[in-house]
């Protein structure tokens, strides 16, 4: 068995976020971090290793730097990593890059045991839809928001976290989860590894460009980058300049708040 | 006639997915068909619901009558009484592919989110994720603008002949808004932001009048590759600062009863939508709150849609933690505390005063929705 584990390499939006004057995000000026539930998603992917010697590879899809987040993810246990990276991908939306990483996984190859691991949710789109699209496209049973996994022969047993509670499901492999941040607590690189991931033959990176996929059925000139992405963005845009805020100084400061909470459904 | 998802024309109408968790249909529900039907009536076409359970009985399913929906489709199976990605998604893409809804919107819930991106990728049409505000028409979407962005319209032109659905969304964090289009491809798309739309007063007549359909579908136990053991219900919510959509945090400023004011703190949060009760660094420190409350530099850093700061002077160290929260609210009695250069809205008051109305009027307004 092995696990396929998807990463993501995001501005970090917990510190300053910078946007152009034409509403664009300046992301040459924020630091990148790899995001926080695919972290989770990768400690997942090593317990499993831990538990069972299995083989761990990472994918991302991004421009050539995020190169240094896969090393990142070799020094921290990962076996193999791949790079998807082409500017015949640039612009693609959740749906047109679900084609691309899935047959960047057919590459891989998925055996009857394996486990794909995505985060949730990417912190710079907050969309949790590239995982989902990803096990359509490898017409895999899917798991998301899962917050505990017990592995029992060819079946994984997962908590699956609902607003209100949970579910515990049970699911054959192949199959694919995204995790939450609450999974668990992702561990540090090892001294070893930060050594070891720059090592291409025990750790090879492996770059897959257009034309390493373009003969999957699933990259079509109308499936892939911004051509073949179905949603456009129409406007992009900032919420009016966040002023000084407003003090609430009449009579009655309780009761004025609580009507502009509602009249703009904040609350 | 095959199905043709280019095919723009012979789609039309609007969905709304109507998800029900023990039999039970959700708020959001009602919220979405609320909204549904305004896009209907944008578009002078018809809104159903489509409600997937077990043993749904019709006065259930006209309960979203009542909210605007001119039918509901029910789909009705033990196989479908718990969520299962491969038995909800299979019968609602075939539904999808046998009636050709214009517009398709879900609740952007924990299941709605696993639903809605497998439906996208199979139907091969756009989706958008977590949706705050829906056009159709477009003079509507450019007040809407007026009001919500920093563009200078002066500059921009529309076209208002324009009937794609216009589904804005905040990104980054609510640093950036976006309006997202699919233009070439049906149904259109999005996941809806629980608690945003707002819902339509109940009318027990258009309830009455409500269609119910029950189509024939096929679905089969080998169509669905997990099962689900078990739904448990969540006991005592734990401290979750990093999940919470709404946080109240405490300071200094409830020394002089420390119960009362992380009592009032919680009485707040779960007044505003439910949530959690954070706090500044000084208390923790003073031994006053547990260590997992904090938020701020040393603690977490959080970006809540409510983020409530009492009696919290908004040093840097906190502000850092919290700056990014949607909507800010500070109370404080000191007129010059920095925590007022972050927040949306600030009172100067005791919050010990300040709260408790606070909480009332909240409520009251709540009702009055």
């Amino acid at each position: 068995m092995k696990a396929i584990v998807c990463v993501k390499q995001v501005p970090d939006t917990s510190g300053k976020v910078a946007v152009k004057p034409d509403g664009t995000l300046d992301r040459a000026s924020m630091a990148t971090i790899t995001n926080p539930d695919d972290l989770a998603a990768l400690e997942a992917a090593l317990r499993l290793k831990d538990a069972t010697g299995c083989e761990v590879d990472v994918v991302t899809m991004g421009p050539p730097p995020a190169e240094g987040m896969l090393r990142e993810c070799i020094a921290r246990g990962a076996d193999k990593a791949y790079l998807i990276s082409g500017r015949e991908f640039g612009g693609s939306d959740t749906f047109a890059t679900s084609q691309i990483v899935a047959a960047g996984i057919n590459v891989i190859g998925i055996g009857p045991e394996d486990v794909v691991f995505c985060g949730r949710q990417a912190i710079d789109g907050d969309t949790a839809q590239v995982g989902p699209q990803i096990a359509e496209k490898l017409h895999l049973p899917q798991v998301s928001y899962v917050a505990d996994i017990q592995k029992e022969g060819n079946s994984l047993t997962v908590k699956r976290m609902l607003e209100d509670g949970y579910m515990m499901v049970k699911v054959q492999t192949p199959c694919l989860l995204t995790c939450i941040k609450e999974l668990n607590e992702p561990r540090y690189m090892s001294v070893n590894g930060i050594f070891e991931c720059y090592d291409n033959e025990k750790h090879p990176m492996i770059v897959l460009d257009y034309a390493a996929l373009k003969d999957d059925p699933l990259i079509e000139v109308d499936t892939i980058g911004l051509k073949g992405s179905p949603t456009n963005v129409f406007k992009s845009f900032t919420p009016p300049q966040k002023g000084a805020g407003m003090m609430l100084t009449g009579d009655a400061p309780a009761a004025d708040l609580a009507g502009i909470l509602a009249k703009k459904h904040i609350i | 006639m095959a199905y043709d998802f280019r095919d723009i024309a012979a789609f039309k109408g609007v969905w709304v997915f109507c998800e029900q968790r023990g039999g039970v249909l959700q708020n959001t529900d009602f919220e979405l068909i609320s909204e549904g039907r305004k896009l209907a009536d944008e578009l002078g076409c018809e809104l159903a619901g489509i409600l997937l359970g077990n043993d749904i009985a019709d006065e259930t399913a006209k309960e979203v009558g009542g909210y605007g929906a001119d039918k509901v489709l029910v789909y009705d199976s033990p196989l479908l009484k718990d969520y299962t990605t491969d038995a909800y998604a299979k019968v609602i893409c075939d539904a999808v592919q046998e009636f050709k809804p214009e517009v398709f919107l879900i609740g952007a819930t924990n299941i709605g989110r696993d639903l809605a991106p497998r439906m996208a990728a199979r139907l091969h049409t756009g989706l958008t994720a977590d949706a705050t505000h829906l056009d159709i028409d477009t003079t509507k979407y450019v007040e809407f603008l007026k009001e919500s962005s920093s563009l200078d319209l002066s500059k921009q032109t529309f076209d208002y002949e324009d009937r794609n659905l216009k589904m804005t969304r905040p990104a980054f964090g609510g640093h950036l808004m976006a309006t997202i289009i699919c233009p070439r491809f049906r149904p259109q798309m999005s996941t809806v932001r629980p608690g945003v739309m707002k819902k339509a007063d109940f009318c027990a007549d258009k309830a009455a009048a409500c269609v119910v359909e029950r189509p024939a579908f096929a679905l089969t136990r080998d169509d669905i590759k997990t099962e689900v053991l078990s739904v448990e219900k969540a006991a005592k919510k734990m401290v979750d600062l990093i999940g919470a959509d709404v946080i109240v945090s405490v300071g200094r400023g409830i020394s002089k009863d420390v119960e009362k004011g992380i009592a009032l703190a919680q009485e707040l949060a779960e007044a505003l939508g439910g949530g959690v009760v954070g706090s500044s660094r000084a208390l923790v420190d003073a031994g006053l709150i547990s260590a997992d409350h904090q938020v701020g530099q040393t603690g977490k850093t959080v970006h809540p849609k409510i983020y409530v700061a009492l009696g919290i002077s908004g040093a840097i160290q906190h502000t850092a933690g919290m700056q990014d929260s949607e909507t800010i609210i500070a109370v404080n009695k000191n007129e010059t505390a920095p925590i007022f250069g972050v927040a949306d809205y600030g009172i100067v008051g005791d919050l010990f005063k300040v709260v408790p109305q606070l909480i009332a009027e909240i409520k009251a307004a709540k009702a009055a929705k």
